[in-house]
C-alpha cells in the first residue's frame, strides 16, 4: 500500500483540563497507529492568542502531528476531529519531499522561528 | 530641506513599494535566490512578510516573488488563516 506523509494543526479549547488534553492527543495518535500509520512527532505549541474568534474563544491549546501512512488514516482522523467537540479548528494537510526536509531540519533547530514556539510554552 | 519626506521614502523601501528613480534595484524572487523549497504555513512572523497592513496578500510585482512561490506563498498564507494564525481581515496590522 502507498504511504504518504501528511501533517495535522488542531486547536483545542482553552477550557479543557491537561489530563483531557493530554488524553485527546494520545487518542489521535491510537488512531494513527490503529490505522497502519507511523506517527514522526507530536509538538505541543501551549496556550497562544487566535487571530480571531473561534466558536467565542480567543485563545487556544496548539498541537501538531506529522505522520505517514494511507490515506484512510486521513479520513479516520478527520472523524475522530468531527466527534471531538473540544477542538475549535482542525487542519491536515499532505506534505511534498521539501516539506518533509524542511520539518526534519526544523526538529532539529536548523530553520524556521522555532525559537518563538518555544517562548509561548514558557 | 524636507526631511520628512526622505524619511518615509527610506520607510517605504523596507514596504516593497515604489523606490526613488534615481536608486532602483532588480527586483529578485527570495525563494529562487536563498533556495527555499517550502513555505511553513505555521510560521505567522515570516508570512506577514507577504502581507499588506489589511492582512491582504502583497502582489508579486511588489513582492518580485515568481509565479512559481507566489501560488506557495498564497497557499501558505490560506492554511494559516484557517488555523487562525493569522488574520482574514484587520486594520493596522504591522504597527
Amino acid at each position: 500500500m502507498t504511504s504518504k506523509h501528511y501533517e495535522t494543526v488542531f486547536i483545542l479549547s482553552p477550557l479543557c483540563q491537561e489530563s483531557i488534553r493530554d488524553e485527546v492527543v494520545t487518542r489521535f495518535e491510537g488512531i494513527i497507529k490503529s490505522n497502519q500509520g507511523t506517527v514522526v512527532s507530536t509538538d505541543n505549541w501551549g496556550l497562544k492568542e487566535l487571530a480571531f474568534t473561534v466558536r467565542k474563544q480567543n485563545t487556544g491549546y496548539y498541537f501538531s502531528m506529522e505522520f505517514s501512512g494511507p490515506g484512510i488514516v486521513v479520513s479516520a482522523l478527520e472523524t475522530a476531529y468531527k466527534r471531538e467537540e473540544n477542538i475549535l479548528r482542525y487542519l491536515i494537510v499532505a506534505l511534498d519531499k521539501h516539506a518533509v526536509d524542511y520539518n526534519e531540519r526544523r526538529r532539529k533547530g536548523l530553520v524556521g522561528n522555532k525559537k518563538t514556539l518555544v517562548e509561548e510554552n514558557v | 530641506m524636507i526631511p520628512s519626506k526622505q524619511n518615509s521614502n527610506v520607510l517605504n523601501n523596507q514596504d516593497f513599494t515604489k523606490p526613488k528613480s534615481n536608486e532602483i534595484k532588480k527586483k529578485y524572487c527570495r525563494f529562487k535566490k536563498f533556495k527555499i523549497k517550502y513555505i511553513d504555513y505555521k510560521d505567522p512572523i515570516y508570512l506577514k512578510k507577504f502581507l499588506n497592513d489589511q492582512g491582504k496578500l502583497l502582489p508579486r510585482r511588489l513582492t518580485g516573488t515568481s509565479l512559481k512561490y507566489q501560488r506557495k506563498v498564497s497557499q501558505a498564507v490560506k492554511r494559516a488563516r484557517h488555523i487562525a494564525l493569522l488574520p482574514f481581515v484587520t486594520d493596522e496590522f504591522k504597527s
